[in-house]
């Protein structure tokens, strides 16, 4: 089932034009990678699936958005951001402890039952693999992780709020090799429950995870296909030359 | 090399210098005011009503109504300065108004104190018929401290990471919600010393409540809000040039009296500050 559904978008942040033309397909319960150098708009574009670029004064859009067979616009805000996670390319903790981390967006969206967050916080910390090595200080500010266990606290923080969509921007930019296959372990169970666009950097991780890959280059969208084919032989030389590192 | 070291000290004695200039001065008037005033005080000082046309007795009523004006003003400016700061720094969009607005509330922290108390007169005493009162003069002294509240609780507020925003957002909260939950608690020292900025100012004004609130003198406390009060600071203005023959001690002491009191509710907020702050966790 196609779950977003983009044709010709557009965007621009004041006079600068990020996306051109973005045509866009993504499968429900699939990993897409989006690759490209810096300032190919791939964040852009995974930001537009959250409407966070809303955020920005100067952001205008043209052209059709679609999540769940619906416009993107007219879909309340508020219910397509619980609907579709983001994980930011730092670990970005609320300041608050591990627990209430996890609790603020179940409790924004009105639960009040305590017996029940709780069974939430556990269950989406045993999701993102990080239940073993916090449970028995839940209430320590979440500071006191470390930079890959806060990372999977924001991912877990995600899971809690049970979105159907995970947007990944960068999420492994800032941690060590074992923290980043932790991160990525858990991507890849997570596919089974959910769709997950994936924004990075590490061509080879793209290539790790991703069941299709999306080559971004100056706000265009270069090629997408299955992920072996963009890596053995993709139809354009751009994208072979990026993947080769002969540029970006 | 042995020039760039000659110069560095150079640069560094006119620095301290300029720091001793500022210190030292300051110093001398705390220890000047606390040598000649501290031999006033004592219990039926703080505790007693001015006798003998404020020569003797002691300056009890002037400590209630500086209480009561500053109090007055705090719960009218800080609810108000903090909508206000809300509204400007979460919820106005950069364009040329908001930045006229901004730009307006800054420069009004500048006008003079005298201004606000001819304001209040005509506003709060003449129009809005309150005469004389402790409500005017809070008013008065409110909105005298609005622009500082504002300003200082815009660059609390503005200071907040935008990515804890962001965060909050992208979990589905809203936008009311996430200002509530993670943008003001995370702004309240900041506020805080904004209003620390105010309670001295209010403490410390004589011409604001010179037109609104101040009785010359008042051998008695207050009874309502529309009562006259006397006040610190107008106090010390009238026996130290209206009143002939009072002792320098007398004058001192209510100096004394008035430094310890603002000293002392900055003291308060300071503590309550240090304990958010300690709590800050990034």
């Amino acid at each position: 089932m196609v779950i977003f559904n983009a044709k010709n978008l557009n965007i621009w942040f004041g006079q600068i034009q990020a996306l051109r033309n973005v045509s866009i397909e993504i499968e429900s319960n699939e990993i897409l990678s989006i690759i490209g150098p810096s300032n190919s708009g791939k964040t852009s574009f995974l930001r537009m699936l959250n409407r966070l670029n809303d955020l920005n004064p100067g952001f205008k859009m043209s052209g059709w958005l679609e999540f769940a067979k619906e416009d993107i616009r007219k879909i309340d805000i508020e219910s397509l951001r619980k609907r579709v996670g983001m994980v930011f390319a730092l670990p970005l903790p609320l300041p608050l402890s591990i627990f209430d981390n996890i609790a603020y967006g179940v409790k924004m969206h009105g639960e009040r039952n305590r017996r029940k967050i709780s069974s939430i916080v556990e269950h989406s910390l045993k999701q993102a693999y990080l239940w073993d090595e916090v449970k028995d200080r839940l209430g320590v500010s979440a500071f006191k992780l470390s930079g890959g266990q806060q990372q999977r606290l924001c991912i877990a923080r995600t899971l809690a709020v049970n979105p159907e969509v995970i947007l990944f921007d960068e999420p492994c930019s800032g941690l060590d090799p074992i923290s980043t296959a932790k991160v990525e372990e858990a991507m890849l169970k997570l596919k089974k429950d959910y769709t997950i666009v994936l924004v990075t950097n590490n061509v080879k991780q793209a290539a790790r995870v991703g069941d299709r890959t999306a080559f971004f280059l100056s706000g265009e969208l270069v090629e997408l296909d299955r992920t072996e084919k963009i890596f053995t032989a993709p139809r354009d030389q751009r994208t072979d030359g990026y993947i080769r590192g002969k540029f970006g | 090399m042995r020039n760039t070291q000659r110069s560095q000290k150079i640069a560094f004695f006119f620095l301290f210098l300029a720091t001793l200039l500022i210190v030292v001065p300051v110093g001398l008037i705390v220890v000047i005011i606390i040598q000649k005033g501290l031999p006033a005080i004592n219990w039926q000082f703080l505790s007693d009503i001015p006798r003998q046309g404020m020569r003797s007795g002691g300056i009890f009523p002037a400590i209630i109504g500086t209480f009561y004006l500053v109090f007055g003003a705090i719960v009218f400016a800080l609810p108000i300065g903090l909508l206000a700061a809300i509204y400007l720094s979460e919820y106005a969009k950069d364009n040329m108004l908001n930045r006229i607005i901004k730009l307006a509330i800054v420069n009004l922290s500048g006008v003079p104190s005298v201004v606000y108390g001819l304001f209040g007169l005509a506003l709060f005493v003449v129009f809005f018929k309150f005469g004389a009162s402790i409500l005017s003069g809070s008013l008065t002294l409110g909105i005298m401290i609005l622009p500082i509240i504002i300003t200082t609780s815009r660059e609390a507020l503005e200071s907040v990471p935008q990515s804890f925003r962001e965060v909050s957002l992208s979990l589905g909260a809203s936008k009311w919600q996430t200002i509530r939950q993670i943008v003001l608690p995370n702004a309240i020292p900041g506020i805080l010393t904004g209003t620390i900025l105010g309670l001295g100012r209010a403490a410390g004004e004589t011409a604001p409540i010179l037109f609104t609130v101040a009785a010359f003198y008042l051998p008695r406390l207050p009874k309502s809000i529309f009562d006259q009060a006397m006040a610190l600071p107008y106090h010390l203005y009238v026996i130290s040039t209206q009143v002939p023959n009072v002792d320098e001690k007398v004058r001192y002491g209510t100096a004394l009296v008035l430094l310890v009191l603002v000293l002392f509710m900055n003291l308060v907020a300071i503590i309550i500050r240090y304990n958010f702050r300690k709590k800050k966790k990034w």
